[in-house]
């Protein structure tokens, strides 16, 4: 850019200005990001397989085991996010806190607590679902297409 | 178009009598009060919710108490002042409305997003030297937490942010500008053109608001015809680490250099490593209390004698950026001078 700024047409600054900014914009730190998630997301999981097997080993079925797994995980998520741990935890594992259920819980309590100020009809009851409410209806349709799928191309 | 008597080239207004800052108050939360500048605050809340229900009552009150307090330092009652002009992030600016409501005195309401501050000192300097005003009240306030839910997730959702992105100051700056007293003084203000080079993410708002800050940088030094060894300290309010790489590059793309002496309010107020704030403090509070609080006590201390003070805002909602909008940036500046 050796031209004079303003005597540029306004297209061309919005070119240039963003050719710049994609220089100066900081670079996620990947490497460090993808370990801390790797970390963190793999200790999540490690805990749910040891609750699951304390679970097989009181005697529950492993569908059984599988579900009150997924609940007490989901209790301690909701349980650490109610004491301003969850968020922190995310910050430092991104990707690692929020795939697993626990983030899923996270995202449903996070908006309870702070809308509670609303009153609990409008405010919990209406937004309860702003963060979780993509991954439900996606979740869900890509369930029903694939179960569609299922049965017309793949059942014997 | 005819020459209006105050005005000196496309948007630069000069006071013939400079109004005075006569006081300044700045009430912070408990993060901006651990950070490098918490010693030249008048009040550290540890609370984020400083005993309130909600964070907006929080913020409001804040709002309120720094309002209180610049009457207090200069020895004035709310009914002595002509204007209160204010502004926040909240919807409908409700913290400046429900402190208008407290202080009754004839209120208006000031919308420029971040750069709130500068856009009511621009005004109050000229409401006082047109002869509409002995007193003006003026100030701003952000929240951290009213920010998060204006803008993005709820506070304790899981996040990690980008490093691109600032940190929302809780706080609440206020100042009380007069006609005469002692103090240090307004000389200039330039009005900033909206500026918009396509920047579109919202976790990047210096990038959006940098070449706003630039123009009206440039646009003030030619309209005045100083040159920036005129002044001692160019203080942009919240562009961050990014957005104030970016600025320089444009004002020297504009013929100018004032590299060696341009910071950032946004910069100034934590320790960014240690505070992960990543590229640095934002909203209104942030050049609010800056102003009102760091820069006033080095002017006082003869450190700076002129400064150029730019008030930078990003003007977008959550909705304009899900329908796919750019970020327009706006750059208010205002030249302060020791006296």
């Amino acid at each position: 850019m050796t031209t004079h700024w303003d005597s540029l047409p306004g297209e061309m600054q919005k070119r240039l200005y963003q050719e710049l900014v994609n220089q100066v914009k900081p670079r996620p730190p990947v490497l460090r990001n993808a370990g801390a998630a790797f970390a963190v997301g793999g200790l999540i999981s490690v805990l749910g397989q040891l609750i699951q097997n304390f679970f097989l080993a009181r005697g529950l079925t492993l569908l059984d085991a599988g579900a009150a797994t997924a609940a007490t995980l989901v209790f301690l998520a909701a349980l650490s996010t109610g004491l301003g741990l969850y968020d922190e935890l995310a910050r430092f594992a991104g990707a690692g806190a929020i795939v697993p259920i626990t983030g899923f819980a996270n995202s449903m309590v996070a908006p309870a607590m702070e809308y509670r100020t609303e009153g609990l009809v409008l405010g919990v009851g209406a937004r309860l679902f702003t963060v979780a409410g993509p991954v439900l209806v996606f979740g869900i349709f890509t369930a029903w297409a694939v179960a569609l799928l299922y049965h017309f191309l793949l059942r014997p | 178009m005819g020459i209006a008597a105050k005005k000196i080239g496309q948007q630069t207004y000069f006071f013939h009598q400079p109004p005075v800052i006569l006081s300044t108050a700045t009430i912070v939360g408990p993060k901006e009060g651990q950070g490098p500048l918490g010693h030249t605050f008048d009040k550290v809340v540890e609370d984020p919710y400083y005993g309130e229900k909600s964070w907006e009552k929080a913020e409001q009150r804040m709002l309120e108490e720094a309002m209180q307090k610049a009457l207090q330092k200069a020895n004035l009652a709310p009914q002595n002042v002509d204007f209160l002009l204010a502004g926040d992030l909240l919807n409908q600016i409700i913290a400046a409305d429900f402190t208008a409501r407290v202080l009754g005195i004839p209120f208006l309401g000031l919308y420029g997003a971040c750069a709130t501050m500068y856009e009511g000192m621009a005004l109050a300097a000229m409401l006082i030297d047109g002869g509409f005003a002995e007193y003006v009240l003026l100030g701003a306030s952000s929240h951290f937490s009213t920010a998060e839910r204006q803008y993005r997730y709820p506070t304790e959702q899981g996040v990690q942010r980008p490093m691109s992105a600032q940190w929302t100051v809780t706080g609440a700056g206020a100042m009380l500008l007069a006609r005469q007293g002692a103090g240090p003084v307004v000389t200039h203000a330039t009005v900033g053109r909206v500026v918009d080079l396509g920047s579109a993410d919202p976790n990047d708002m210096g990038a959006a608001m940098a070449p706003a800050a630039a123009d009206t940088i440039a646009r003030h030094l030619e309209d005045t015809g100083r040159v920036p060894g005129d002044y001692d300290l160019f203080l942009s309010g919240d562009l961050g680490a990014y957005g104030l790489a970016l600025a320089n590059k444009i004002v020297e793309q504009k013929g100018y250099q004032i590299a060696g002496h341009f910071n950032d309010c946004g910069l100034l107020i934590y320790h960014h490593q240690r505070q992960d704030t990543h590229a640095g403090g934002s909203g209104c509070a942030c050049s609010a209390v800056v102003t009102c609080g760091y820069l006033m006590q080095e002017m006082a201390a003869g450190r700076l004698r002129r400064v150029l003070g730019i008030g930078t805002g990003a003007l977008f909602s959550k909705c304009s950026s899900l329908q796919g909008e750019t970020i327009p940036g706006i750059a208010h500046a205002v030249a302060i001078e020791a006296r």
